[in-house]
């Protein structure tokens, strides 16, 4: 088990983490999501031992490690860049941590054969890091992580510079591979979605703090506040700020949309209200959807869907739909809200209410 | 306007076309002469050595009678001397012995002082690695004077460890900012993934992060051996015989016969000879070298 207890880090004048507290448990799998510079980093850093925090303390089993040197640690580390040592052979880069612990070499070689089995890597054992793509690269670092079997595994966007295909098998194939041994798995990325698919707990971040903590599918359904929402959802969360009279939420132009059943004893006042881009619909979707005015901006079409980037009174909202959706720029169109899935965020950015067709759900 | 269209392009064309070919014609009148200036330099450079070696393989009286442009009455005798009298190879061992002590000294002692500039941020580290290098600004002669009582009286004028400990002065300097340039030049991560797979420092720096370096830390070995072989004037002051450098034995040989001049020729060479075996091991990574690495 590892706890973090009001980890702060201060480097100069900037606060790089502040005050962040959870706890991860043995086998668990966890998400550190972020923007950039929101902090997954230095966390990560943090948590291996290889920076020290300000303030605070990091227990392992109850026992704090801070200021344990990080080779006393049993850690493995795989960063964003394709880290490897460029003078030794792949096959010495995967047995590297081996090697350090001494072990006999039927067992090294048993090790790395099987971790380079499973990253693919077994014909390039004996050619050097530099000769080899930036997948095999990154492999292999994933590969020396994996033959260390260590107790926490630290992943610092380790996807985020192969191709998909690739980056869709490991992404599957990695938690299996570390929670096998019960290691502590400790993922950042950038992607929402790779939260989601890699499930276990997410912790969001945004500028060094931990907005939120807990089971990933949780944390997405009910984020806390709006920075959580909008950390958590990609393509961004589409917001609107608005006043609540009785049963509408009116915004300053005009626009209305009618309070969701459940949110009508929330107090008036201001709100954010904010939902998902596939929950903004280009078609009527029936029941309680409220059509507002829209002025197409940009349509990004990927082929199974398409982003329709629309402007909304002063809003710029993004709709995510099915198929092929083709529109000029500064088409009028008409979009479609359903109140049930709206999320409310109160004046303070804490959330007033979640989606109430969640709920049911 | 169609017409005015049509021959727009067309007038276009040739005012392009016409000084291409004039420099065409120029350039290849001129490729004519191009292997003009380069030989001429290299003439000019080659020629002092290329007498140096004649010289060395005439008698002193050819050399002093006549101007002949290769050796009449060819001789090896020159060379038997230097390489019989002891105090003549006695230079040759002297310089290479401290030259080697140097560069052994230099080059460990900056090794953990560029890798402290490369990798930490401390209080005033920047003056410090700028101040490094003016230590280089000085003439030598400036510290003769100083160093002759300080080693005076530490009773080393005249060993070897003498000189070589005085050429850290420039020395040491140089290499660590050759080998800070070549360290910045690898990533700290790696230094960090060497950590977390169970590295101590010690171990880490031998079998990992020396030979990602390599290069460095041989441009830095060739710099320093460089400058302290060439160097002259401090080697000459601190040594009087035990440690006499070949430079200053060769300065100093007049005989009662005068100048040897064959001798002295003979060992002109000799001395080029390590110094050029050096630069043709690193010749790949001087220009690096001489960037301090930063390329």
């Amino acid at each position: 088990m590892l706890e973090l207890v009001d980890v702060t880090k201060v480097v100069g004048a900037d606060t790089h983490i502040e005050g962040v507290s959870m706890t991860l448990s043995k086998g668990s799998i966890n998400v550190l999501l972020g923007p950039t510079l929101s902090g997954k980093t230095s966390l990560m850093r943090l948590i291996a031992g290889l920076d020290r925090p300000t303030r605070g303390d990091i227990r392992i089993d109850g026992a704090s490690v801070v200021g344990v040197p990080v080779q006393k640690r049993n850690v493995a580390m795989v960063y964003q860049q394709f880290i490897n040592y460029p003078t030794l052979s792949v096959y010495e880069n995967i047995a590297s941590p081996m090697r350090v612990k001494g072990a006999d070499k039927a067992t090294v070689d048993r090790e790395v054969r099987k971790a380079a089995e499973l990253l693919r890597l077994t014909d390039h054992l004996k050619k050097t890091p530099l000769e080899l793509s930036g997948g095999q690269q990154q492999r292999t670092a994933l590969a020396r992580a994996i033959v260390k079997g260590a107790g926490l595994v630290l992943l610092d966007e380790p996807l985020a510079n192969l191709d998909y295909k690739l980056r869709e098998e490991l992404r599957a194939e990695l938690p299996k591979i570390f929670a096998a041994t019960g290691a502590i798995f400790v993922y950042a990325t950038t992607e929402p979605t790779e939260a989601l698919l890699l499930g276990g707990n997410t912790a969001t971040l945004s500028l060094g703090r931990v907005t939120q903590f807990g089971r990933t599918i949780d944390v997405f359904n009910r984020p806390v506040d709006l920075i959580t929402a909008e950390t958590f959802s990609d393509p961004p969360l589409n917001t609107l700020a608005v006043e609540k009279r009785g049963a509408l939420f009116g915004h300053a132009h005009g626009l209305t949309v009618p309070v969701p059943a459940d949110d009508l004893g929330l107090p008036d006042g201001r709100y954010t209200i904010g939902f998902r881009p596939h929950h903004l619909f280009l078609d009527a979707p029936g029941g309680a959807a409220v059509s507002l005015p829209a002025r197409v901006a940009v349509t990004e079409i990927t082929g199974s869907e398409s982003f329709v980037h629309v402007d909304v009174a002063d809003a710029r909202w993004v709709a995510l739909a099915h198929g092929v959706r083709n529109f000029d720029v500064d088409d009028r169109i008409t979009v479609h809200v359903d109140p049930d899935r709206l999320f409310v965020f109160d004046a303070a950015g804490r959330l007033a209410a979640a989606p109430r067709a969640l709920q049911a759900a | 306007m169609t017409t005015d269209a049509s021959t727009l392009p067309r007038t276009g064309a040739e005012t392009k076309t016409r000084p291409v070919t004039i420099g065409a014609v120029r350039s290849s009148q001129r490729s004519r002469y191009t292997w003009l200036v380069p030989t001429l330099y290299i003439i000019f450079l080659l020629l002092p050595i290329y007498w140096l070696v004649n010289m060395s393989f005439k008698t002193t009286q050819e050399i002093l009678s006549v101007f002949s442009l290769w050796p009449q009455n060819f001789t090896v005798q020159n060379y038997v001397v230097i390489l019989t009298d002891p105090s003549w190879y006695n230079g040759y061992i002297n310089s290479m012995t401290y030259v080697a002590l140097n560069t052994v000294i230099s080059v460990s002692v900056a090794l953990p002082a560029a890798y402290a500039f490369s990798r930490y941020r401390f209080l005033g580290d920047k003056h410090l690695f700028f101040w490094l290098l003016t230590n280089r600004m000085a003439p030598p002669a400036v510290f003769v004077l100083p160093f002759f009582q300080l080693y005076s009286g530490f009773g080393l004028i005249d060993t070897h460890i003498a000189v070589a400990i005085a050429h850290c002065l420039f020395n040491v300097p140089l290499a660590v900012w050759i080998l800070e340039g070549f360290m910045s030049g690898v990533p700290k991560e790696i230094d960090e993934t060497a950590y977390i797979d169970g590295y101590s420092f010690p171990k880490f720096f031998v079998k990992i992060f020396m030979p990602l370096i390599a290069s460095g830390i041989g441009v830095a070995a060739f710099f320093c051996f460089m400058f302290s072989w060439v160097e002259l004037l401090i080697a000459r002051t601190l040594t009087t015989t035990d440690a006499k450098p070949i430079a200053a034995t060769m300065t100093r040989t007049v005989s009662a016969s005068g100048l040897d001049w064959g001798v002295l020729a003979a060992a002109g060479v000799l001395t080029i000879i390590p110094g050029a075996l050096v630069i043709w091991f690193v010749r790949n990574y001087i220009a690096k070298g001489f960037a301090l690495g930063r390329v």
